[in-house]
């Protein structure tokens, strides 16, 4: 690097300001992550994450974790973002359910939900053999993501892939009865678990919860699916993957009014002509206005969606 | 940076900042090799040039559009090669620069990794693909106006991935039947692959002939219809 160009770099720095958020993660780090056990059924907690968008200032604390206490040890239903977020979650675990974790789920592939895995010895960490197939192509990239905005909350998080080796069906561990169901449509593989005990119903990201669904490797015609089984699956309480717990039953036909909705509202906007920034744009109806992220999800979804809906619906010249 | 960037386009020239360009981007860039920027500066009046370049971008300047019978509206897809000011100017009759702004947070090699038709290898099959439309612009019926988007498949690469040299589409030229010019963009390779651009022409043409070409000579040439119903010019 010529000195020239070192110090337009620099001179860079004092640009005026353009709007957003510029925010120095200064060399005094010292974030520790302090989840919370809210108590859901009988030997069943639930772990709120942050409604937000992953960012420094939460850590990328965001998706919800479950604990189940069992006979053999307590069972923890994803493991976070980082090592020192599933070391939070297994000290948290300990102390609540009284056994320590000798068993992890990672419901799908996303760095919220799976990157914490690495403060687990890997033999105890489960997951559909689809998400260990994203896994392995994907982890090494939402490594790097996850390092450049999330910094030192990333801290000696290696990469650990979950044994692919989940089957659909009824199991038992440490006495407590469960189905996990292999379902999919949020992602390639996405694994929910209905404790028979409680009728709670684990469902990862397949269901969010007064939080706008996210889509990066959304098939929706799949989620669509996957939401029918879940709706069809008797239960007394949901734990979404983002949002907070459903008794009422509302959070599955929530999600799917969303994705209708952003199906519907996106095919209409590439066939009335409107950029991608104009769509990302679109007013929200009403009815979402208590869903947290919810143009920043649009906005995202006009990424992920737009250009295929483009070479669908504009005539070839 | 900037001072580098407005020695080197605005030379010489009145440079303001000005809220009637307006510049919508998406708060999050998704995905930093596809990343929408929609200028709209229709609120000045007489623009004659319109930039939209990335300060910190490897190749800052995407493009470069003449609205020459057409409305000063230009909507497309960059690169981000990482967290920079991505801004829009336009150049108005009396010669001064209108400058609009805002910082984006990207992650890296928006402009340094593989294209994904170079990694699926299936490039070539699909090189110039032509798709477009036309839709009535605007609901003010005395004052016609056309939306036209039109897609193109090219890998847009930029010469710095290892072994692939610079490829890109260089111009694209919007005309009415009688050949009249009515837009003309000079385009860079960080313009996002397989670029889509959406322009806005004045008036109502029986059709609209899209001529594109790229680093290497190839032409790719396509007719957009008119939108239904047909209005009369």
């Amino acid at each position: 690097m010529s000195l020239a160009r070192r110090s337009l770099l620099r001179a860079s720095l004092a640009l005026p300001f353009l709007g957003g958020a510029i925010t120095t993660q200064a060399e005094d780090f010292a974030g520790t992550y302090a989840p919370e056990a809210q108590a859901v059924a009988d030997g069943i907690w639930m772990v709120r994450g942050a409604d937000a968008p992953i960012e420094f200032a939460n850590g990328g604390a965001i998706a919800n974790s479950a604990f189940l206490a069992t006979n053999a040890g307590t069972v923890l239903f994803d493991p976070g973002v980082s090592r020192a977020h599933g070391q939070a979650l297994g000290a948290l675990a300990a102390k609540v359910a009284g056994m320590p974790v000798t068993r992890v789920y990672v419901s799908h592939l996303h760095p919220d939900h799976a990157m914490g895995a690495a403060a687990f010895a890997p033999a105890i960490v489960h997951a559909l053999p689809a998400t260990r197939e994203d896994l392995l192509r994907d982890a090494p990239g939402f490594s790097d993501a996850m390092y450049r905005l999330l910094a030192d909350w990333m801290k000696g998080t290696q990469l650990a892939l979950p044994q692919g080796d989940v089957a659909a069906g009824e199991t038992s561990f440490g006495g407590r009865k469960f189905r996990l169901m292999a379902l999919e449509g949020h992602s390639h593989g996405d694994l929910a678990l209905l404790d028979h005990a409680t009728g709670t119903l684990l469902a990862g990201d397949l269901v969010f919860h007064d939080r706008a669904p996210s889509t990066p490797h959304a098939d929706l015609a799949r989620w669509r699916a996957a939401l029918t089984t879940l709706a069809a699956t008797p239960h007394a309480r949901l734990v979404p993957g983002h949002g907070p717990l459903d008794t009422q039953g509302a959070a599955i036909a929530q999600t799917r009014d969303w994705l209708d909705w952003l199906e519907a509202s996106l095919t209409r906007a590439v066939d009335m002509g409107l950029t991608m920034s104009e769509a990302g744009a679109l007013a929200i109806p009403p009815r979402f206005a208590a869903m947290k992220a919810a143009r920043y999800e649009l906005q995202r979804s006009v990424a992920h969606f737009y250009p295929a809906l483009e070479e669908r619906l504009l005539p070839a010249l | 940076m900037w001072t580098y960037h407005a020695a080197r386009l605005f030379a010489g020239a009145e440079v303001r900042f000005d809220p009637l360009v307006r510049l919508e981007i998406p708060m999050i860039a998704e995905n930093q090799r596809v990343f929408p920027v929609t200028l709209d500066a229709r609120a000045l009046a007489d623009v004659r040039r319109i930039l939209i370049f990335a300060d910190l971008n490897p190749i800052p300047l995407a493009l470069d559009y003449a609205p020459l019978r057409a409305q000063a509206f230009l909507a497309t897809r960059i690169k981000l090669d990482q967290r920079t000011p991505v801004r829009a100017a336009a150049l108005t009759g009396d010669g001064t620069w209108h400058l609009a702004g805002q910082w984006i947070d990207a992650a890296g090699g928006g402009c340094s990794a593989p294209p994904v038709s170079r990694v699926k290898g299936d490039w070539a099959q699909h090189l110039g693909e032509m798709r477009g439309r036309a839709w009535p612009e605007g609901e003010d019926p005395r004052r016609s106006a056309t939306r036209l988007r039109v897609t193109l498949r090219h890998p847009m690469d930029t010469g710095l991935v290892e072994n692939i040299p610079a490829y890109n589409l260089e111009s694209l030229v919007v005309r009415a039947p009688d050949g009249a010019e009515l837009a003309r963009l000079a385009i860079a390779g960080s313009v996002a692959e397989d670029p889509a651009f959406t322009l806005v022409v004045e008036g109502r043409d029986a059709s609209y002939t899209v001529k594109a070409r790229d680093t290497s000579g190839l032409e790719f040439e396509g007719t957009i219809p008119a939108p239904h119903p047909v209005t009369a010019r």
